[in-house]
């Protein structure tokens, strides 16, 4: 039983260390050709989306540029092409403002004409701001000490939020001012525009992180960290643009894209979350995550496949080497009693000749004439005679064994079985007498011979023959019938008992290894796997046909040895 | 049962060799009642001496002994005595031996255990081949 439990212990060690080994050998390489695959993929990918983004930032900086320098160089054109003294002409102005409008569509709001003191002296625009006073504001005050200025985002009089590009010109020894408002939509159109993914866009702040454009719906405008991050201008390129990748305040990472615009007082800023931007390289990674589980149940089941059929060839081949060895063993074990048996029937033979010798000495004493007139003459006659009978039995068994034992080879050679199962009866013959068994043999005298190992054939019939006797001796007797015959050009020997017989559903079984009804201890299992192995190695087949309490006929069928072997044989046999 | 022997007989001289004592003892009492001059020896060394010293017409040689094998004793004994007849006894199953004995110029053998009176008619064979010329070195 122990044994058994480690034998399969032993085979579910070997299944798990081959499982495992197919397992390691086949994963460690794709986990890292995958691993190394996807992390150059992600690296290129996002160099390549940083690239691109800055691009974006990029080109949009440029048309914002262009954006603005053109429209400063169409108020600077206006105001040095029409001067002062046509421009602070209301209609004319008026007119001016149509023709850019007519151009630009409503990018230009209004336009207005202010003197050094701040008073707006002419304007043309929706608004009614006539006459009104910019003395106080920044961006008068900024406009009077340059030629161009383009003022930040701001509500201004009119409470909407706008700028201005303003430019001085001198006229009759004095300053002026033409101020033209931008549309705020218009501009921040320009700038909404830049929309990638679901979550990317853009805004411009300037110097003092002032949103200059709407920020789009529903976005949260704390920017902070990232405003603080850009503050520093080391971190742009010497065109003007930076990209970095950050978590922002509730922690979720985002690409910024940042460029400088208006002589580095504005900053256009693109954001976009990570998830989004790296949307296409995450679907590609969890296609390789997929493929990979899905490659990998493949590995393991194949190879849980491939070890069970592995393991179970091998526990097949190791049940075979088994019976094999069992078989040597068998011989061998047959060859040392042969053997044993000789050495005791030569033992035997002298103690056995001194009895007889001794029984005749006694003959001749009785000759003596004294002895001859005892009234016991006739007895000690009869006394004599069967010492020296029995001792000519002791002598017939002790031949007989040593003729069997004689014979003990495995060498293959040519055998006439029926002279083989003539010695085998003989052997039998006490056994049978006990055990109330009559042996029959019906032998063919014309029986061709056959080619085989005498100890092997001797291992068959003995097995046979004693399960024969093991079943007629449980039924208290019996007739044991050893027959030859040619059939179909093979050589048959039936071994035919009127024994118990084997119930139907063992008969399938009979020949398995390992296969008893014997209690345990008592049989291997292997006698009749044994035969049929041996029978099966020679050539030939092995049937058994079985009636419950009728009785169990074995037939074996060998091929005859070949005529020319056999007129050799008995060529050989002549000399 | 040919237990009549002839009284001419008796100068047929015999040696046993066995190192079977009791067989021995035994075959040389019940030889000897047939007048025969029987000398015994319980070995092949024990058998040479005798030879030595006396001469014989034919010898039975058991061939499995434990001291020299019989072949070896038959051998000595073609060499000193070689027109000494030999009967040879040998187990059954160990007709080889034997055979090779036929070849080294023995008279026969006998498979043990043998019979009384073909034993005795083997040994008035050989003594007849013997001719009485009692050979000796």
């Amino acid at each position: 039983m122990s044994d058994e439990r480690t034998v399969t212990g032993y085979y579910r060690t070997l299944s798990r260390n081959m499982f495992l080994s197919i397992i390691i050998v086949s994963f460690i390489p794709v986990f890292f050709v995958s691993a190394t695959i996807l992390y150059q993929f992600r690296v290129t990918y996002r160099e390549k989306v940083f690239e691109q983004l800055a691009e974006l930032v990029e080109k949009h900086q440029l048309n914002i540029d262009a954006f603005l320098n053109q429209k400063v160089a169409d108020i600077i054109f206006l105001s040095k092409s029409k001067g002062y003294v046509n421009l602070h002409d209301e209609k004319f102005l008026q007119h001016k403002l149509t023709l850019l409008q007519q151009t630009y569509g409503s990018v230009f709001v209004d336009l207005g004409v202010i003197d050094d003191q701040g008073l707006q002296i002419a304007y043309a625009g929706p608004f009614a701001l006539e006459k009104a006073h910019y003395d106080e504001t920044e961006w008068f005050q900024e406009a009077m000490k340059r030629q161009v200025f383009i003022s930040d985002v701001f509500l201004g009089l009119r409470g909407m939020p706008h700028f201005i590009i303003a430019v001085r010109d001198v006229w009759d020894g004095k300053p002026w001012i033409l101020r033209a408002t931008i549309d705020f939509v218009e501009f921040n159109n320009l700038v909404q525009q830049i929309r990638i993914g679901a979550t990317g866009f853009a805004f411009i702040v300037n110097r003092e992180g002032k949103y200059q454009t709407r920020l789009g719906f529903g976005l949260e405008a704390n920017h902070e960290d990232i405003l603080n991050f850009f503050m520093n201008r080391e971190h742009f390129s010497t065109r003007g643009v930076a990209v970095v990748e950050r978590p922002d305040v509730s922690g979720n990472r985002h690409i910024y894209a940042a460029a400088l615009l208006k002589n580095n007082d504005w900053l256009l800023i693109y954001q976009q979350s990570t998830a989004d931007a790296f949307s296409h390289l995450n679907r590609t990674q969890w296609i390789c995550i997929i493929i990979f589980i899905l490659g990998g149940v493949a590995i393991v089941t194949m190879s849980a496949i491939l070890t069970r059929r592995m393991v179970s060839r091998i526990s097949l081949s190791d049940r075979e080497k088994e019976v094999m060895n069992q078989q040597v063993i068998e011989t061998g074990k047959l060859a040392s009693i042969g053997e044993l048996a000789a050495g005791i029937a030569h033992e035997i033979n002298n103690p056995v000749a001194i009895m007889v010798e001794e029984a005749g000495w006694i003959q001749d004493l009785l000759e003596e004439e004294d002895v001859k007139t005892s009234k016991n003459l006739v007895e000690i006659q009869d006394a004599l005679s069967q010492i020296r009978v029995q001792g000519t039995r002791c002598k017939d068994i002790t031949h007989k064994l040593l003729s069997f034992a004689r014979k003990t080879d495995s060498r293959i050679q040519y055998i006439q079985l029926n002279d083989m199962i003539t010695d085998i009866s003989a052997l039998y013959e006490q056994r049978a007498k006990y055990s109330l068994v009559q042996i029959k043999t019906i032998l063919d005298p014309s029986l061709p011979a056959i080619r085989g190992s005498v100890s092997e054939l001797q291992q068959v019939l003995l097995n046979l023959i004693n399960n024969s006797l093991d079943a007629m001796e449980k039924k208290k007797g019996g007739v044991l019938t050893l027959s030859t015959f040619t059939k179909d050009d093979q050589v048959v020997v039936e071994i035919q008992d009127t024994g118990l017989g084997i119930p139907e559903a063992n008969l399938s079984r009979l020949f398995d290894p390992f296969f008893t009804t014997k209690p345990v201890g008592k049989g291997t299992g292997l006698g009749l796997s044994i035969c049929y192995g041996i029978i099966k190695n020679l050539g030939g087949e092995i049937h058994v046909s079985s009636q419950v309490d009728q009785g169990t006929i074995f037939g074996i069928y060998l091929p005859k040895a070949d005529d020319m072997s056999t007129d050799l044989l008995t060529k050989g046999e002549n000399q | 049962m040919s237990n009549q022997i002839p009284a001419d007989q008796s100068d047929i001289r015999l040696l046993l060799v066995d190192d079977e004592v009791g067989f021995v003892n035994v075959l040389a009492k019940r030889i000897a009642r047939r007048h025969f001059d029987v000398q015994k020896a319980y070995s092949g060394s024990e058998a040479i001496q005798i030879l030595r010293k006396s001469m014989f017409d034919v010898a039975v040689l058991d061939l499995k002994m434990e001291d020299m094998d019989g072949i070896e004793v038959l051998k000595v004994f073609k060499k000193m005595a070689p027109r000494l007849q030999v009967i040879m006894l040998t187990g059954h199953g160990c007709e080889e031996a034997a055979r090779e004995g036929m070849a080294e110029g023995a008279f026969d053998y006998l498979t043990k255990p043998c019979e009384f009176d073909e034993l005795m008619e083997k040994i008035l064979e050989a003594a007849a081949q013997s001719g009485g010329d009692h050979g000796h070195i």
